[in-house]
C-alpha cells in the first residue's frame, strides 16, 4: 500500500529560486538562507521519495482574479513552470502521478471536500521553490527526481480556508494515500510563510518569537496550531503570514506524534523570514 | 460560527486585508495589473498607457492611482499586492523596493531594516498603537 513517511514545511520566497537560478547561493546574503538545507538535500536522498504531494499556493498565475478555487488539485500528466512576468523559471516541467492523483481525487470528494480538479495548470514559484531547495539545482534539461501532485490553495483573497480546515483535508488526503494499492513512498510538503507582509505601510513585519512558537506546534502540538484564527496569523505573522494554513494540511496527513528530523529558521528573505522542518511519521 | 460581516483585522495598522469587498472594487484595476505578466501586454501598454488603460473599466480614482503610481492607494481601491507588484516589475521595480516605497522609506533603509530582523511586531499589532505616535 501506499503511505505517507514525512511531512515537510518549508517556505517559498520568489527570490530564493532567483538566487538559485543565477548562481549566488553563496553570496553572504544567501548563504545563511542555504545552509539550513544542507541536510535536508542529504535526507531527500536517503529517503528518495516515489512521489511528492506538494501544497502551496498560486500567486494570480494559474489563476487570476476571474477564478479563486479554494483547494485546486492538479490532476495532469505535467505542468510547466508559468512565465510570472519575466520568463519560466529555468527548471524542469513537473511531471504529475495522474493515477495516484485521481485516486485522491475521488477519495477526498467523498470524503466530503470538494476540490476543484485541474487537468490543465501551470505552476508558478510557490510550487518550484520548494523543490529546488529540497533537491538542489536541477537544470531545465534535467528532471526532478519524482513525480508530483499540486494542490493549490488560495491564501491571496481572504478567507483562505482555516487552519481546522486544512488540516482535516490533511486527514482525508492521508485515507485517500493509506488505501492506494501500490506500494510508493509518498511526502507531503506544505509551503508558504513564514511571518511576512508585503503590503502597505507595514510591509516588513516578522515575528521571529511566533514563528518559532509555530514550528514547535507543528513538531508536539498540531492540535494548538489547527485552533490558530485567520486574524491572529494576520495580526502577528502579517498579511501574507497566512500562507502558514498550508503547512496545517502537511500536519494533518501525518501521525499525531512524529520526529522531527531538522529545522531552519532564518531572516530575512527579501521581506520574508525563511522556516522549514522534517517531520517524520512512525507507521 | 463568526458573522461573515465581521472584519475583526479592520483594526491591524497599515494593512489592507484584500477581501471579497475589495475584491470586488479591485476588480478590473486587478486584471489590468496581472495581463502584464504578458509581453504583449507590456509592449501595449507601453506603446500608448491610456488606451491599454481604458481596455479594462477601472474607475477614473483608480485610473490616476495607476498614473500617479500610487503604490498604497492602489490598495486603497481594491488593489492586490500580488497583482499591483506586476505594474511595479513594469517599471522594474523588485518586490524589495515596492516594498520600501511603501512604507516611505529609502531602499537601503528598508533593505537594513530586514537584514536587522524586520519590523518588529511590538507596537505594530493595532491602529491604537500607530495613533499614539
Amino acid at each position: 500500500m501506499a503511505r505517507i513517511t514525512a511531512g515537510v514545511g518549508c517556505s517559498h520566497v520568489p527570490a530564493i529560486g532567483v538566487a538559485m537560478d543565477t548562481g549566488i547561493t553563496d553570496q553572504p546574503y544567501w548563504k545563511p538562507v542555504f545552509d539550513g538545507f544542507v541536510k535536508s538535500r542529504e535526507w531527500m536522498k536517503e529517503n528518495q521519495p516515489d512521489v511528492i504531494f506538494l501544497v502551496y499556493n498560486d500567486h494570480c498565475t494559474a489563476f487570476d482574479a476571474s477564478c479563486i478555487p479554494t483547494f485546486a488539485l492538479g490532476c495532469a500528466a505535467e505542468f510547466a513552470p508559468a512565465d510570472e512576468g519575466w520568463g519560466p523559471r529555468p527548471v524542469p516541467v513537473v511531471k504529475g502521478h495522474q493515477k495516484l492523483a485521481s485516486h485522491i481525487a475521488q477519495s477526498v470528494i467523498l470524503d466530503e471536500f470538494d476540490l476543484t480538479i485541474m487537468n490543465e495548470m501551470e505552476v508558478d514559484h510557490g510550487l518550484t521553490v520548494p523543490l529546488s531547495v529540497m533537491f538542489g539545482e536541477t537544470g531545465v534539461d534535467d528532471a526532478w527526481p519524482c513525480p508530483v501532485i499540486p494542490l493549490a490553495v488560495n491564501v491571496v483573497q481572504y478567507p483562505a480556508p482555516t487552519g481546522n480546515r486544512c488540516y482535516n483535508l490533511g486527514k482525508a488526503i492521508r485515507r485517500a494515500i493509506d488505501s492506494y494499492p501500490e506500494d510508493l513512498n509518498v511526502m507531503i510538503f506544505g509551503t508558504g510563510g513564514m511571518s511576512h507582509q508585503l503590503q502597505a505601510e507595514r510591509a516588513g513585519l516578522i515575528n521571529a518569537e511566533w514563528d518559532r512558537r509555530f514550528l514547535d506546534m507543528m513538531a508536539n502540538d498540531p492540535e494548538a496550531a489547527r485552533r490558530i484564527e485567520h486574524v491572529e496569523y494576520l495580526r502577528e505573522t502579517g498579511s501574507e503570514g497566512i500562507e502558514m494554513v498550508m503547512w496545517l494540511v502537511m500536519r494533518g496527513a501525518l501521525d499525531e506524534k512524529v520526529t522531527e528530523v531538522h529545522r531552519h529558521y532564518h531572516v530575512p528573505a527579501s521581506n520574508t523570514a525563511v522556516g522549514h522542518i522534517i517531520l517524520e511519521n512512525h507507521s | 460560527m463568526t458573522d461573515p460581516q465581521d472584519k475583526p483585522y479592520d483594526d491591524i495598522p497599515g494593512t489592507f486585508v484584500f477581501d471579497a469587498d475589495r475584491s470586488r472594487e479591485g476588480y478590473h484595476l486587478n486584471q489590468f495589473c496581472i495581463s502584464l505578466r504578458l509581453q504583449k501586454n507590456r509592449d501595449a501598454l507601453t506603446a500608448d498607457p491610456e488606451e491599454y488603460m481604458s481596455r479594462f473599466p477601472m474607475t477614473e480614482a483608480q485610473k490616476q492611482a495607476v498614473r500617479d503610481r500610487a503604490w498604497n492607494r492602489l490598495l486603497e481601491l481594491g488593489g492586490n499586492i500580488y497583482y499591483t507588484s506586476k505594474l511595479a516589475a513594469f517599471d522594474g521595480i523588485t518586490f524589495q523596493d515596492l516594498a520600501a516605497m511603501m512604507t516611505g522609506v529609502s531602499r537601503e533603509d528598508y533593505r537594513d531594516m530586514m537584514l536587522h530582523g524586520g519590523r518588529p511586531i511590538e507596537g505594530n499589532r493595532y491602529k491604537s498603537e500607530w495613533e499614539k505616535k
